[in-house]
């Protein structure tokens, strides 16, 4: 099945949006990379292609994790289903 | 089986995939004579750029490496050399007639550019018709150094391009190519796991050392995000986040199984033999290669999520998206479109055959979308203010 979300590592707590147009409120199909599984989420914000969809409720002092590893902090809240990105999540390093 | 590919074994036995004769200026001042030579000389290409006059120490070495490595690619069949100053220009001709290349070098003072565009104009013209006739010979794909980088990423160059690139590493490497990679501030945050992948102990403290040289410089002139450059604002828009998301994205590009062997200084050739090679660069796409290419890298592999158009004079820079949008709106700038991966339509390995395919098309002869739209940056690093 042609995914809309594709996650690299089963540990990752945000998944990316690789089609277009993803509105709130739409079931996506989720494909996990590495373990090659499939499973399903639905969307509370708009995703825009390649941004970041929370797979997880983030709470803000959270550590962001995207290819099994740390990719940042989070700095506001982000429920399950809603979009991640420079609003709510920032770099640990500059 | 190991594939193979038509080129040019030079003097030196480098393999070349063209066969460029090149009118280098050695100053930022020499640009206009060298042009000169080029238009009135067809089949040569005049190399423009910012720099060489009044620098010094490290600064003004690394401008030599660059011209001087420059000309010694094997991408280039012959040489001619435009300096204001005789010193400077002997100095780049010897360097890179230490490969056996034909190379000749004028100077401007007391001669004027239109005395020296006559003369260097007829040296030009010989060495177009001797390096016309120079023939391909079939020569491993293994002899044909490959560097990478990725620009203008996004999220799908971490999913798809970069782990194209990976899978091809990954199988070349096994059939002894010499490749590179850089872009020391653009492995911030996947330093550790970077510096994990290097072949002993002693190349692992290298990558560390020069790592953490290149973060104290930017930490002394940090701003907020660094002024929108770590991540660009071309890459946040494509829904990268933090240097650390676009750092584990950038590193899927050496793949999961080759080692690096060494670290190079900016420019460097490799001189450990066939493997995987660090180079210290910026992360800025046109210093990154040019400095690849002095180092002797012959062929680029650049992918890109948004739609980074970068080429280069003489090292012919293949581009790779797996942005579906990018493929579809900029394809004049693509290469190879990889979204198939994120559709499930290709599985990695087949996408890693079709850029090792792409490769040998492009070795052999077939221009890349940024030499047919004539994308030629050339751009040099400056280590510091010139006296």
């Amino acid at each position: 099945m042609k995914p809309d979300i594709v996650i690299h590592d089963p540990t990752d707590s945000v998944g990316v949006a690789v089609v277009e147009g993803i509105e709130a409120g739409q079931e996506l199909a989720v494909w996990i990379m590495d373990t090659n599984e499939n499973t399903s989420i639905v969307s509370k914000d708009p995703i825009p292609l390649g941004h970041k969809i929370a797979m997880v409720d983030l709470a803000e002092g959270d550590t962001l994790i995207k290819y099994g590893n740390d990719i940042g902090k989070v700095v506001a809240d982000a429920p399950t289903g809603h979009h991640v990105h420079v609003h709510n999540v920032k770099t640990k390093k500059w | 089986m190991t594939a193979t590919i038509k080129a040019y074994r030079r003097e030196n036995g480098r393999v070349g995939i063209r066969n460029h004769v090149i009118i280098l200026p050695v100053d930022d001042i020499s640009n206009a004579c060298a042009e000169k030579v080029a238009n009135n000389i067809c089949g040569t290409l005049a190399l423009p750029h910012a720099y060489g006059r009044l620098q010094f120490g490290a600064d003004l070495e690394l401008t030599f490496d660059t011209l001087i490595g420059t000309g010694a690619n094997p991408n280039v069949a012959a040489a001619i050399v435009i300096g204001i100053e005789p010193k400077w220009t002997q100095r780049v001709v010897d360097g890179i007639a230490a490969t056996g290349k034909p190379v000749a070098g004028f100077s401007i003072e007391e001669h004027g550019d239109l005395e020296i565009a006559a003369v260097a104009g007829r040296k030009a013209q010989e060495f177009v018709q001797w390096a016309t006739e120079l023939q391909r010979e079939e020569v491993p794909l293994s002899d044909l150094w490959i560097a990478t980088k990725c620009g203008e990423s996004d999220t799908t160059s971490g999913l798809a391009s970069n782990p194209t690139v990976g899978n091809m590493f990954d199988k070349l490497d096994k059939q002894g190519s010499y490749l590179c990679f850089g872009e020391t501030s653009e492995l911030t945050g996947a330093e550790i796991v970077c510096a994990d992948r290097a072949a002993t102990p002693e190349v692992r403290q290298k990558f560390l050392d020069t790592w953490n040289a290149y973060n104290d410089m930017i930490n002394r002139h940090k701003t907020s995000d660094l002024s929108e450059s770590q991540p660009t604002a071309g890459n946040i828009a494509g829904g990268l986040t933090t240097i650390e998301e676009k750092a584990f994205g950038n590193f899927q590009k050496i793949g999961k199984e080759c080692k690096f062997i060494d670290v190079l200084e900016p420019a460097q050739a490799p001189t450990k033999g066939p493997g995987l090679y660090f180079m210290d660069t910026s992360s800025a796409a046109a210093e990154c290669n040019t400095l690849q290419a002095a180092a002797g890298f012959a062929l680029h592999i650049f992918t890109t999520g948004q739609g980074n158009i970068i080429g280069h004079p003489i090292m012919p820079v293949i581009k790779v998206t797996a942005n579906p949008k990018t493929a579809r709106t900029m394809g004049d700038h693509v290469d190879l479109d990889v979204s198939g991966l994120l559709s499930g339509e290709m599985v990695l390995d087949e996408a890693g055959d079709a850029l090792i395919d792409m490769v040998v098309r492009t070795a052999n002869g077939r221009n890349t979308a940024a030499e047919t739209l004539g994308h030629r940056e050339f751009i040099f690093t400056k280590l510091y203010q010139s006296a």
